[in-house]
């Protein structure tokens, strides 16, 4: 794991809004075809950094590697083509509501002008079928589907390029428990048969136990422990016992006052 | 302590005095940024088509009416005005030129501000916040190409379209009202009309429409794009939108007036 070139490689990054601090030297590698999951509370800064590695946020400071390459303060036509590498499950879907279903799957496709639009319409039910949505959905518009439903279109939308590097930011949130699991299973599909790389967001333990290779936990903009799935119960780290059990009592503190 | 109250007051001043120059820079980079990309490919036909039919075709029935109505208007105002020194004759030569000149691109810009300019800042700052623009930039597309631009080319173009349709809307307004109730025989009154219009007149008023629906595509976008904060930002944006298409539609005309007929 060590001497190959990881795929993506984080050294030292920093976020933050104004004066307040999200990431705060974030060091993490993602390996080639492997899937690292990323949990920690809520509003740790979990979407911030994936939206830092595609460049939809600024980068205060650090290194971001993708294949080797330095991608923080590239211009414009290197991210084109960097941003090509890559596919985005947002967390809250994130769907083009002018355009139908089909559309926004084929989105990608389209855009890069690949195929025609006759054959962006077929791959794109072929995605739309991967993540249990018949053909019928295609036609309507995103503002027709339920949340679960607008969560797999997006799904649908993030792989229809066959990116090789994917992220999901809480794939199955919103789903139920057996549609979860076919998100699941088509998530290790990927990444295991297509060879993609992942970096995913999760809150579902379940899921991250399923999906990744890897789990990394981020508090207080740092990743204070990554490890094997497998470890992940004997991490020997009281705030990652604290976080999979779901713990209230613990070194993990809420800012809530009662 | 004195030196203390003028800094309480030259600290806020200079404060908004820099947010000026701020917006005012990033209004010229994102001018610039969107005008490389109108002509730069990959060009979006469709959604240019869309946005013609969306400024040009839906607009006219608001247009048309602001037009017969300010036609109309104009016609019985100039008539009372000029009957006291007796120049009841000249009214036909007021509706044309005003119109022409004056109010057809105005009237329509600021109509076309309320209708289009409010709905791309909506549709756009909706975009934004919900995250569609950052997922257009995962997508291989470039939201200033595939949203901006599109826009400000169907803004360019259309809105002198239009305007031509409004003027002509505008004089029959006021052959109506000379016509029908002021009792001008038709055939005079056209004539005059017609005697009097010079092509400048015309075209000056085409070319501000152009700059009109440059100014309101631009200001819908521009605000769409960077609004932030939900719905709340989102009605914000809208607000400044059209807003701020109107002030600048009405001063821009008065520099291109002056530009005009300076001679
Ligand atoms: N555009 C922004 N402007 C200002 N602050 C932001 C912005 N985006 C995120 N933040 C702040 O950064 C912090 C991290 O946000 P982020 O969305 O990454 O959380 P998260 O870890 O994904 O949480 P969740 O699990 O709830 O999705 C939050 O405190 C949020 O307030
Ligand atoms: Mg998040």
């Amino acid at each position: 794991m060590s001497d190959a070139q990881p795929k993506i490689r984080l050294r030292n990054l920093h976020k933050s809004f104004g004066d307040k601090v999200v990431l705060n030297g974030v060091d993490l590698d993602v390996g080639v075809g492997e899937s690292v999951v990323v949990i920690g509370g809520s509003g740790t800064g979990k979407s911030v950094m994936i939206k830092c590695i595609l460049a939809l946020l600024p980068v205060g400071e650090g290194s971001i590697q993708v294949d080797g390459e330095e991608v923080v303060g590239i211009g414009t036509k290197d991210r084109e083509r960097i941003n090509r590498k890559f596919g985005m499950l947002f967390q809250g879907a994130a769907l083009f509501d002018s355009l139908p279903v089909w559309e926004n799957v084929a989105f990608g496709l389209l855009a890069e002008k690949r195929v025609s639009r006759a054959e962006a319409r077929d791959v794109a039910i072929g995605k739309l079928a991967q993540v249990g949505l018949t053909p019928e959905v295609g036609d309507l518009s995103p503002a027709e589907l339920s949340g679960g439903m607008q969560k797999r279109v997006a799904l649908a939308r993030a792989i229809a390029a066959d990116p090789e590097i994917i992220f999901f930011d809480e794939p199955t949130t919103g789903l139920d428990p057996i549609m979860a699991d076919v998100i699941n299973d088509l998530i290790v599909k990927i990444t295991r048969e297509m060879g993609a790389t992942a970096l995913s967001i999760t809150h579902d333990l379940a899921s991250a136990r399923k999906i990744a290779h890897r789990i990394a936990m981020l508090y207080e903009g740092k990743i204070i422990w990554v490890g094997p799935t497998a470890d992940i119960d004997d991490s020997g780290n009281p705030y990652v016992d604290q976080f999979i059990n779901g713990r209230a009592v613990g070194p993990i503190k809420m800012a809530i006052r009662a | 302590m004195s030196n203390l109250n003028a800094m309480n007051v030259l600290q806020p001043i200079g404060r908004i005095f820099l947010a000026f120059l701020a917006t005012v820079g990033r209004l010229t980079m994102f001018t610039g940024s969107a005008l490389s990309h109108c002509v730069r490919p990959p060009f979006y036909p469709r959604i240019i088509g869309r946005q013609m039919v969306e400024i040009g075709f839906f607009s006219l029935p608001v247009v048309g009416l602001t037009a017969i109505f300010a036609g109309m208007v104009l016609a019985l105002q100039s008539y009372t005005g000029f009957a006291r020194f007796s120049a009841e004759g000249a009214i036909a030569n007021v509706v044309v030129l005003s119109i022409t000149r004056e109010l057809g691109p105005v009237l329509a810009g600021l109509m076309v501000a309320g209708r289009v300019g409010a709905a791309m800042a909506a549709e756009i700052g909706t975009m934004r916040v919900t995250e569609q623009i950052d997922a257009l930039n995962t997508l291989s597309t470039n939201p200033m190409k595939y949203l901006v631009a599109p826009r400000l080319i169907a803004g360019l173009t259309m809105m002198p379209i239009l305007v031509f349709i409004a003027d002509i809307i505008g004089v029959f307004g006021g052959y109506v009202v000379g016509v029908y109730k002021l009792g001008f025989n038709a055939a005079n009154y056209l004539q005059r009309t017609y005697d009097f219009l010079e092509a400048e007149d015309v075209i000056s008023g085409l070319v501000k429409a152009s700059i009109f629906g440059f100014i309101i595509t631009l200001m819908g976008c521009y605000h769409g794009y960077h609004s932030k904060g939900g719905a709340q930002g989102v009605g914000t944006a809208t607000t400044y939108a059209v807003v701020s298409a109107s002030i600048l539609i009405l001063s821009s005309d008065y520099i291109l007036t002056e530009l005009f007929f300076a001679k």
